[in-house]
């Protein structure tokens, strides 16, 4: 800023003529600045190219750089094509057909491939076992997993293949020298390839024997066949096709026999001209079958022995049963029922025990049941449970000379694993072909390490005449080889598999078709022609006596799989330990089920803290000549008293830190059932439970309705399933009377509406880990879920019934009293179980939408309530004003964190993330979307080859999963598509209605068929 | 202003105090040395709001998972506490502004510390709707300002929203209202001011007041329409704040009684917290003469009838809950459930601490009882907190599904942060007791003559 201001700077300057004055104003500087010091070398001067100027402009400029380089930028590792593959589009997903059969599971799959990445598993619904269940789907995850080994290994060092290769080939030519025994063990593969290869294997090397092994046994199903149909398989069965389904144990809707069922189940669950299936399920452990059951029968296991001794007398052999006991008399009321249904009939039974599944199949025959099928068996159970004990007992003594493992882990899943474990010092070859170092692979001297399947070629015959192939969808991540791979080198075969499989299949399956084309599909059909079936003679009657004299013991243990884990070898995948069990809703646990009456009896506690979350007493366990310390007890309404239950799969002690949770139950697995003893532990186990509240507390109407076949034929629809009525200047009227907001145009374009059927629905949890892959949900581990805060963006609701109904609290008096509500709180002994999938319901008139100060979430067109992830400030007022409580919240940062060590923490896991879908970051609010991804694509596709969108083309990772075909997505505005018939149909009722939010989703009512006569 | 006050009213004023004795009073505490009480007190204070940045920061830092909150109940402490700080800060603007519409004389002993009181009341109150969010850096969102977002604007059907505008408006009203009224008495400070630092700051703060006439017209004007601009605030502001609750479509929020009720709740528990500040601070600062008798007991007559309000309230919310026979309603914050079930503690704490022990005031030995009044203002306070907590917590971990009802624990950083703004508020609170008028002797000095009791007794003696 300009001055005005004259300075003194001397008296001098008083004196006008003064020279110095003169002298100073002329020159700045009163003495002559030494210039010539510095600048007197002209001539190095004018050579040099940098003047004054260019220096400061370096100056500065090396400072900026420098600073800023200071600061580290975050380094992305984005490699493009530099030659694009020809069927990569980068932005396009690709399909393969391809198939799992890991011993447990086996279905048709299409994986979808993303740049060369398979991050998702789909039904092939197009084949034959197209169903996925939550393993299947949550496979992809064990792909990358981090635990896998990346390459061979030789007595526990990481090696190299020429160096197992060699060592290898040298023992088994000592070996086949000296004559010694070779043994393949191996999980059920149900695989022709590696059939022939093991045989191929003998007759390199003579004396081998393949011995199949599965950890969860069906041993007793596949003797009684062999006894009554001389071969060894499991009769596939067509729920379908039954009236009247009496299950005895038998958890057909979980993991009965392989699974699958529950397809067929569902089919004959819409009533369909006032007709429909009934099931009586007889069980001691809440299974998912008995939670579905339209009569659920309290039977110990010991009792349901009897109840198959007295299905068999009764059908069989025309003898008269007593009804002296609650459980006598439902089986007289269920045998009535089937006599009047004959040949709709079919009874199945799960226990463990080779007398009861031959009067099950006895039973089946004699009533010609339609629904079952002895002729197309299923290969997915084979283990062979005398051969193995043979085996152990042969490694044990030293006959064995060399021992193969695949797709097994006998030292965990056997209850004599440690007789394995001795017995396998004593083998002197012993390699397992292994992908991770579990319990046995660490006790194995080689570890030719296995593929994923979805790294690898193969072939399975899931069921007679249906053969599948597996392709690989990735190049293999790891320095691994495949069993077949390995088998072919070993036999001096230099044919790659690829080979091998290809010119089997043309020669022995294809029978001239295309191979190319079975590729394409997956599946291959064969026509198995007319088999005739030859019945053999089996002492029946023996087998009855021998299960009525069943010996009855004061508590009886009972082991189980549970929909997350299944066998336990996908343990290490944080999505099947995140999923909630479907009964007890609780996950990363396994514990022992008792009943309510039990449990008082042993002074055993399950209680709420403070922060609602459930903590439960332990006890120590001791069965089948073991103790188990220290097992969480959790009280399970529906459990039969004087039984108990614990789940497989459990406890492995080969994985890391929050992985490891649970107990191996495996030691009291292998018998129908042992007689336990229980003792009350010291110390308190923390559960993580989902749902803390299991009754529905007398809003059945409002949440989940349900009725029963005979309301439904006989009755007017407002009888069993009336819309809610408010009061409009004292007149009733229905809720668009009554309605705030001005109804917008959403008749024009597509509309979203998502179906559930209730009456279909069996709860098997696919749809949740669909969810989970399709929209990279987070895993937040145990701690986090028991304290309410669960990511899933859908969740299937439980509710059991409880005794304390409006109408007894009136009688004794006490409705509306704190006791009454207490009581309403505690579920029934003997509970009627519902289930309810629940998602963002995507309202027309949202509560969430309204009140977020930054309009964060808002409707879109078409009819979704959208999320903008970027412009959520995280008030979470959203999630307190959903009347569905379907909003999650980042409370912390889930991606890249060390504390949430689950598959976003490093970079194999992340692998599997979904491209299409953002990574919420932590402070914001996130929940369904509709799976606007894939609903746009689709939108874009049709617009691109110019047509409109067909039924059925629209789909949510969780419609697409369900094997039930429960769950239907697609455009309401147009009037020919399922979901628009189905939002009139009569069944249809929306979830709280009375609350006005008008919602995108809708249900179909349940209903049950109660008919006992 | 009416110098004629009846002699059966009881003096505002006792002692024999002159003009000057007034002056001398009130310059005291700034004029003196602070002594170990204050230090120790203060200390403690700065404790505490030190503990609670520290867990601000890591809250910030980590994510609101550090909190007990989970999916179900998505507030709780922050929202407690944005709420029962509202409150409390709603005595002063009633003290000053509409005692002052209503010419209550007796508002002059007190306004000057309810105000201030309520000022830090809402810095407190509006720290929490900030920190609760997650993604705190992006808050200056909820402001309608041009950006370059694609011009996005904030949703003004938000409740959310309308806080932002009350709670600003509010604190900017209460701010100008209580800093018109320091003026002559920051000039006082000024003019008795020997040493020239302070000199210095209380010529700037009281904005070169001179103490004509004009300025006293002037002010007495100011003061009058800051009052009528403050008046309708006191009842916007929380029944804004209730519309938070009252807008949605949750059992035990979704009800048409909460704006006079969450008013009549505030101005119950701003007075309590007056209560509780000045009785101790009359011992403190040596202002028996002006804080008197008749204050506490006027204070406590204001607690009974709005604690009466509440009460109604109350007891409204319980039968019509009840009267509805919805099983939804069954278990709200105040109902059946709510008493019986597992936060039966915090229910019965609100019922005795907001309903029960209140009316042991309507006894006039206990309601002019220093000691009982301290007490009960404590209790209440205890009481409204509960209120909020109930309001929030029990409603939200009683949703509509059965599936989704959970609980709520509060972790360290919660309680540390709550702690943290009570420290905050004392520490702000002291600072003002040593360097600010804590009487508007300006006023005060106006009902003298009228009120005093040397003067009242004099008149009468005549």
């Amino acid at each position: 800023m300009a001055s005005n201001k004259k300075y003194w700077k001397s008296v001098e300057e008083l004196n006008q003529n003064s020279s110095i004055v003169e002298k100073l104003q002329k020159s700045e500087f009163i003495e002559d600045l030494p210039t010539d010091k510095f600048l007197g070398d002209k001539e190095s001067l004018s050579n040099s190219d940098t003047s004054r100027r260019d220096f400061l402009k370096y100056v500065g400029f090396s400072t900026a750089v420098a600073s800023l380089a200071a600061c580290e930028g975050p380094v992305i590792n984005s490699i493009p094509y530099v030659v694009k593959p020809d069927d990569v589009i980068p932005g396009i997903p690709d399909f393969y057909a391809s198939a799992i059969a890991d011993g447990f599971d086996f279905a048709n799959v299409l994986v979808k491939v993303r740049e060369g990445r398979p991050i998702k598993i789909e039904p092939n619904k197009e084949a034959a076992n197209g169903f996925t269940n939550a393993r299947v789907q949550a496979s992809v995850l064990s792909l990358y997993d981090n635990n896998r080994l990346r390459g061979p290994i030789v007595k526990g060092e990481e090696s190299d293949w020429t160096t197992l290769d060699k060592e290898v080939a040298g023992q088994l030519a000592e070996i086949k020298a000296k004559g010694g025994r070779i043994v393949f063990l191996t999980g059920t593969t149900a695989s022709p390839s590696i059939n022939a290869l093991i045989s191929s294997f003998n007759e390199t090397y003579g004396n081998v024997d393949h011995v199949v092994y599965d950890a969860v046994s069906e041993d007793a199903a596949l003797n009684a066949f062999e006894k009554m149909y001389g071969h060894r398989a499991l009769p596939d069965y067509h729920f379908d096709k039954a009236e009247v389904i009496v299950s005895v144990a038998a958890d057909f809707l979980g993991d009965w026999q392989g699974g699958n069922f529950s397809a067929g189940y569902a089919a004959g669950r819409k009533p369909k001209n006032g007709k429909m299936s009934r099931l009586i399920q007889f069980e001691s452990n809440m299974s998912l079958t008995g939670a579905n059951a339209d009569k659920r029968v309290i039977a110990k296991p010991s009792e349901q022995m009897k109840v198959m001794q007295m299905l068999y007398a009764s059908i069989v052999e025309g003898k008269s049963v007593g009804n002296a006991t609650p459980v006598e008399d439902a089986v007289q009321k269920a045998l009535a029922q089937i006599k009047k249904a004959g040949n709709n009939a079919v009874v199945v039974t799960g226990i463990q025990d080779e007398n009861a599944q031959l009067l099950a199949l006895a039973i089946n025959h004699a009533l010609q049941s339609q629904a079952i099928d002895v002729v197309s068996t299923k290969n997915v159970r084979m283990g062979d449970a005398a051969k193995v004990d043979q085996l152990v007992k042969d490694m044990n003594s030293g006959a064995v000379s060399a021992l193969f493992l695949y797709n097994t882990n006998p030292a965990y899943t056997l209850p004599n694993g440690t007789a394995f474990a001795e017995g396998l010092k004593k083998v002197g070859l012993s390699v397992n072909f292994a992908s991770i170092m579990d319990q046995t692979a660490e006790l194995c001297q080689y570890v030719a390490t296995a593929p994923h399947y979805l790294e690898s070629w193969g072939d399975v015959e899931i069921k007679k005449g249906h053969y599948s192939l597996m392709q690989p969808t990735i190049h293999p991540l790891f320095n691994t080889r495949q069993f077949q791979d390995t088998l072919l080198k070993w036999t001096g075969s230099d044919q790659s598999y690829y080979d091998y499989l290809k010119g089997m299949w043309q020669t022995n399956i294809l029978g001239g078709k295309s191979w190319n084309k079975a590729l394409h599909d997956g599946s291959f059909k064969v026509g198995t022609g007319e088999l005739e079936l030859t019945l053999n003679e089996v002492n029946l009657a023996a087998a009855s006596a021998a299960l009525s004299n069943a010996s009855d013991s004061e508590m009886e243990l009972t082991v189980y799989v549970k929909t997350g884990l299944g066998d336990g070898q996908q343990a290490n995948n944080p999505w099947l330990q995140e999923l909630p069990d479907p009964i007890t809703r609780t996950s990363w646990d396994n514990y022992l089920l008792i009943s309510r009456i039990d449990a008082e009896r042993l002074g055993v506690k399950n209680w709420t803290v403070d922060n609602g979350a459930l903590n439960g007493d332990l006890v120590n366990v001791t069965a089948n000549g073991v103790t188990l310390n220290n097992i969480p007890a959790y009280i399970q309404p529906g459990q039969a008293p004087g039984s108990v239950s614990i789940a497989l799969g459990y406890g492995r002690t080969d994985l890391k830190n929050d992985m490891k949770v649970g107990v191996n139950a495996y030691p009291l697995a292998g018998a129908a059932y042992h007689e336990v003893s229980i003792q009350k532990a010291e110390g308190v186990h923390e559960f993580a439970c989902v749902q803390l509240q299991h009754t529905i507390m007398g809003r059945e109407e409002e949440i989940l309705k349900e009725t029963t076949l005979e309301d439904f034929v006989n009755k007017p629809k407002e009888e069993w399933n009336h819309a809610p009525v408010f009061s409009l200047d004292h007149q009733e009227v229905t809720q668009d009377k009554v309605d705030l907001w001005e109804p917008f145009d959403d008749t024009i374009g597509t509309k979203f509406n998502l179906s559930i059927d209730l009456a279909t629905c069996t709860a098997c949890a696919a749809c949740i880990v669909a969810c989970h892959a399709e929209n990279n949900v987070p895993v937040v581990g145990k701690h986090e879920i028991r304290v309410s805060r669960d990511m899933h963006w859908l969740r299937v609701d439980r509710y059991y019934s409880s005794d304390m109904t409006v109408e007894r609290g009136k009688e004794e008096g006490i409705f509306g009293s704190g006791d009454f509500f207490n009581a309403q709180t505690h579920p029934s002994d003997a509970p009627e179980v519902s289930f309810q999938p629940v998602m963002c319901q995507h309202c027309n008139h949202a509560p969430c939408e309204t009140v977020c100060p930054v309009a964060a979430t808002s409707h879109g067109r078409q009819g979704q309530n959208q999320m903008a992830y970027n412009r959520c400030i995280g008030t979470r007022y959203c999630a307190n004003n959903c009347p569905y409580r379907v909003r999650r919240f980042n409370w912390f940062k889930y991606a890249n964190n060390n504390e949430f060590d689950f598959n976003m923490n490093n970079e194999l896991g992340r692998m599997v993330l979904n491209p299409d879908v953002v990574v919420r970051s932590r402070g914001v609010m996130e929940k369904c979307s509709f799976c606007i991804q894939k609903t746009q694509l689709t939108i874009l596709n049709a617009k691109k080859e110019g047509r409109a969108v067909a039924d059925g083309e629209f789909e949510t990772a969780c419609s697409s999963a369900c094997p039930n075909g429960s769950l239907v997505f697609g455009d309401v505005n147009d009037k020919e598509s399922e979901v628009a018939h189905l939002s009139e149909d009569d069944r249809t009722f929306k979830l709280l209605d009375f609350v006005g939010t008008k919602p995108n989703v809708f249900y179909q009512l349940k209903v049950k068929n109660t008919n006992e006569a | 202003m009416a110098h004629y006050e009846a002699p059966i009213r009881e003096p505002l004023i006792v002692g024999d105090k002159s003009y000057h004795d007034i002056s001398n009073d009130i310059a005291a505490p700034i004029e003196g040395k602070a002594n170990k009480w204050w230090w120790g007190v203060f200390l403690l204070a700065l404790t505490a709001f030190l503990w609670g940045i520290g867990a601000i920061a890591y809250t910030i830092g980590t994510g609101i998972g550090v909190w007990g909150l989970n999916n179900k109940i998505n507030w709780a402490w922050d929202i407690t506490n944005f709420v029962w700080w509202v409150g409390i800060g709603h005595a002063g603007t009633l003290i000053s502004a509409v005692l002052l519409l209503f010419r209550q004389k007796w508002r002059m002993g007190i306004n000057r510390s309810a105000e201030a009181m309520t000022i830090f009341a809402v810095f407190q109150a509006g720290l929490f709707p900030v920190i609760h969010m997650g993604r705190v850096w992006n808050g200056y969102w909820t402001m309608p300002i041009p950006n370059q977002f694609g011009s996005l604007w904030t949703n003004f059907n938000s409740p959310l929203l309308w806080d932002v505008f009350a709670i600003s408006t509010y604190l900017t009203v209460s701010v100008v209202f209580w800093y018109t009224g320091l003026l002559p008495d920051f000039a006082m400070i000024r003019d008795r001011a020997t040493k020239p630092f302070q000199k210095k700051i209380y010529s700037l703060l009281s904005f070169g007041w001179t103490g004509r006439a004009k300025d006293w017209q002037r002010f007495e004007e100011v003061s009058l329409v800051l009052a009528g601009l403050a008046t309708p605030l006191v009842l916007s502001v929380h029944t804004i704040v209730s519309f938070d609750f009252a807008t949605s479509v949750i059992p035990g929020w979704h009800s048409t009684v909460y704006p006079p009720y969450f008013v009549a709740g505030a101005v119950f528990s701003g007075f309590a917290m007056v209560q509780t500040l000045l009785i101790v601070m009359r011992k403190v600062s040596n202002l028996e003469a002006y804080i008197t008798r008749v204050h506490i007991e006027n204070m406590n007559k204001v607690i009974l009838v709005t604690g009466g309000i509440v009460m109604v309230a109350y007891l409204s919310e319980f039968f019509v809950g009840w009267y509805s026979g919805s099983s939804y309603e069954d278990f709200t914050y105040l109902s059946i459930g709510a008493a019986t079930g597992p936060y039966w503690w915090a229910f019965w704490a609100l019922i005795l601490c907001n309903g029960v022990f209140p009316q042991l005031l309507w006894i006039k030995k206990l309601r002019t009882n220093y000691t009982v009044s301290f007490i009960m203002a404590i209790i209440i306070n205890i009481g409204m907190w509960f209120e909020r907590f109930d309001i929030i917590v029990i409603n939200l971990s009683r949703g509509h599904l059965p599936s989704t009802w959970t609980m709520f624990e509060p972790t360290f950083v919660d309680i540390g942060i709550f702690m943290g703004t009570i420290g905050f508020f004392f520490v702000l609170f002291l600072l003002y007791a040593r360097t600010f008028p804590v009487v508007a002797q300006a006023e005060v000095k106006s009902i003298l003559k009228s009120s005093g009791d040397n003067f009242k007794r004099e008149r009468d003696n005549k």
